[in-house]
């Protein structure tokens, strides 16, 4: 009861920051609703873009991964991110704030559009964005849903815990816009903050201090290569550098680059992105690893002997079996459980609130997809300049309602597997677009139909891949699809696709790359006075 | 050699060393008693990552964009005022 208490005044304080306390708008506009008139500060914009980079997988994804694979995830999701992100919005970031500053841009499509002088090949790619980005949004409802049933051991049911958020994140970005969103995302980034460095402590202290559990851990045959990466192929943790990639390309952090006040806050921002994603990340991978050690608490040994199970299974058993095991053996929850044998009531409280914060990073999403349709689409078809501003900020708030609404129904309806394996494949699809918003930048010689060919192969992708994991169930053991000449060209294997040991993501980003330079090649370019627009500094 | 080759170069020299085959299957030395040596590493990578991004803002800032961007909002407010 009292973590659900807990939760419910988290719940409160968000509604409470993000449209009473920072409702502070100078004016009424598109950009001041959109983009909190390009005002936000340094702490607020670091904090901020830093929890809109932040979900759910953050918190209990990456420890269960920690508890099923070990140390290796660090390595792969945080030092990558750590890297790719800040270089990425280094080079990126300024120069999308400039061109946003200078010529009134508020979504990267209309940067697009006016770089290669296109109005439907800009079109393409707002479809491309969106439909990427929709799953985001309905996997967070659910999330919603599922993280308030279970904190609050199953007193709250789906359908409302799922409503809830919901609401409260409609709520606050229909009345707050960007601003009241950037200062509720600070409000959860210093939460995710302190939870890990709060939680480690805690536990620590309960079970005598890590050094035991770690030794105990090597001494045994099936624990100790948990604190190594040797269970990692090296090509698959090569691939893992490429999905970072992605963060740039995402809409809610490419249209919240264009709010800083000033250029200068990004420098701020790249010193300290990857120290932010050490004090994240570094707990709640060592507490999932740490995890195997813990046999007192039940739930986690029961994780164990799943695991045990599944390795000694006969795989004539059948996928069912397989399925079952595996769902017993996963570690999503470890945190929880650890929490909730070794800690105060009050942390499984803060925890739940920490988790909620993770899946409310769907706030800056819905904006995102309210800004890009209202600008890309609404003004863009003439809307705007016939009913006016204020009535593309009112379609603005509908919006947020509709996409919300529709995004609640679908999460009570659907399957969550369908989700899951959407996002897994949007990552993909928006690290292989990153050639465009570089070529917009950086090339003088890339073409409309080079961004064209990017989004069509893009789409393609996707949608193949997304595809064959359907219809080829996830095996026990690796499966070739596609071979030639003896070569294992395609390979379904139990997390995924592999093409030729890597990730898809791979192929996808570098055959994307090669696109638009080959396309761009042999296409005509734009004039050279909008080209000019574009270059007015050779810095780097 | 170029500033902005030098300092592309130690991006990609950081983007190797984030695949340290050397600890792939190491798990010891447990710094502090707890900590594998292959998780440290990640952890001072991410160390090193920061005091990068620091010289990428010191040396590779584009100051002239910067500038650019200064003047037309300069401009654009004293038009504004007259």
């Amino acid at each position: 009861m009292i973590p659900t208490l807990i939760v419910v005044a988290y719940l409160g304080v968000v509604l409470y920051i993000g449209i009473f306390a920072f409702r502070r708008s100078s004016g009424t506009g598109a950009e001041d609703y959109f983009l909190a008139g390009r005002s936000l500060g340094q702490t607020v914009f670091l904090l901020s873009l830093f929890g809109t980079n932040m979900t759910a997988f953050t918190i209990l994804g990456s420890a269960g991964h920690a508890f099923s694979n070990g140390i290796v995830t660090f390595g792969l999701m945080a030092s990558s991110s750590a890297l790719i992100i800040p270089v990425s919005l280094f080079l990126v970031g300024p120069r999308l704030w400039a061109l946003g500053k200078l010529y009134g841009f508020m979504t990267p499509v209309q940067m697009f559009r006016d770089r290669w002088e296109c109005g439907h090949i800009g079109t393409a790619i707002f479809v491309m964005l969106a439909i990427l980005l929709v799953p985001y949004i309905i996997i967070a409802v659910m999330g919603g849903g599922t993280a308030l049933s279970a904190i609050s051991g199953g007193l709250v049911p789906y359908w409302f815990g799922g409503g809830l958020v919901a609401v409260v994140v409609m709520s606050y970005v229909f009345f707050g816009g960007m601003r009241g969103t950037a200062w509720v995302n600070t409000f959860q980034t210093v939460l995710f903050l302190s939870f890990g460095a709060v939680a480690i402590v805690l536990i620590g202290v309960r079970i005598g201090g890590f050094p035991e559990a770690m030794k105990s851990l090597l001494a045994s045959e099936t624990t100790a290569s948990l604190l190594t990466r040797e269970r990692m192929p090296p090509r698959l943790f090569f691939s893992y550098m490429f999905i970072p990639l992605s963060a740039i390309v995402f809409p809610h952090i490419s249209i919240f680059c264009l709010t800083a006040q000033k250029m200068s806050q990004f420098k701020k921002t790249v010193i300290w992105y990857p120290i932010c994603i050490l004090a994240i990340w570094l707990p709640c991978v060592f507490l999932g690893v740490a995890a195997n050690a813990m046999t007192d608490v039940p739930a986690i040994a029961a994780k164990l002997d799943a695991r045990a199970a599944l390795a000694a299974l006969d795989l004539s058993a059948g996928t069912g079996a397989l399925a079952e095991l595996q769902r017993a053996a996963a570690g999503d929850d470890v945190i929880l459980r650890m929490l909730d044998h070794y800690a105060p009531v009050w942390m499984a409280g803060l925890l739940g609130a920490g988790i909620l914060a993770a899946v409310m990073a769907s706030d800056s999403q819905v904006l995102a997809l309210s800004t890009m349709f209202t600008e890309d689409v609404f003004a863009y078809y003439g809307a705007k300049e016939r009913f006016g501003e204020r009535a593309q900020v009112l379609t603005g708030r509908v919006f947020v309602v509709l996409v919300t609404s529709v995004a609640y129904v679908i999460a009570l309806r659907a399957p969550p597997g369908i989700f899951g394996l959407a996002t897994q494949y949007a990552f993909s699809g928006f690290a292989a677009m990153i050639p465009i918003v570089l070529a917009a930048l950086f090339w003088r010689g890339s073409t409309k139909w080079g961004a064209l060919a990017v989004t069509l192969w893009t789409a393609g992708t996707v949608v193949t891949t997304a595809v064959l994991q359907v219809v080829v169930p996830p095996p026990a053991a690796p499966v070739p699809v596609w071979t030639f000449g003896g070569l294992e060209l395609i390979t379904r294997t139990p997390g995924g696709t592999d093409v030729l040991g890597f990730m898809p993501v791979v192929p996808m980003t570098i055959i994307s790359a090669l696109l638009m330079y080959g396309v761009s090649a042999v296409t005509r370019k734009p004039s050279d006075a909008t080209i000019a627009r574009y270059f007015l500094s050779r810095t780097l | 050699m170029r500033k902005s080759i030098r300092l592309g170069l130690a991006v990609l020299a950081l983007y190797a060393l984030h695949q340290d085959f050397w600890f792939r299957d190491v798990a010891r030395p447990l710094m502090f008693g707890f900590l594998p040596i292959g998780l440290v590493y990640h952890v001072a990578l991410c160390l090193a990552i920061a005091g990068l991004m620091w010289v990428l803002v010191r040396y590779a800032w584009p100051v002239e964009l910067e500038r650019a961007v200064e003047d037309v909002t300069r401009s654009a407010s004293s038009g504004e005022r007259s």
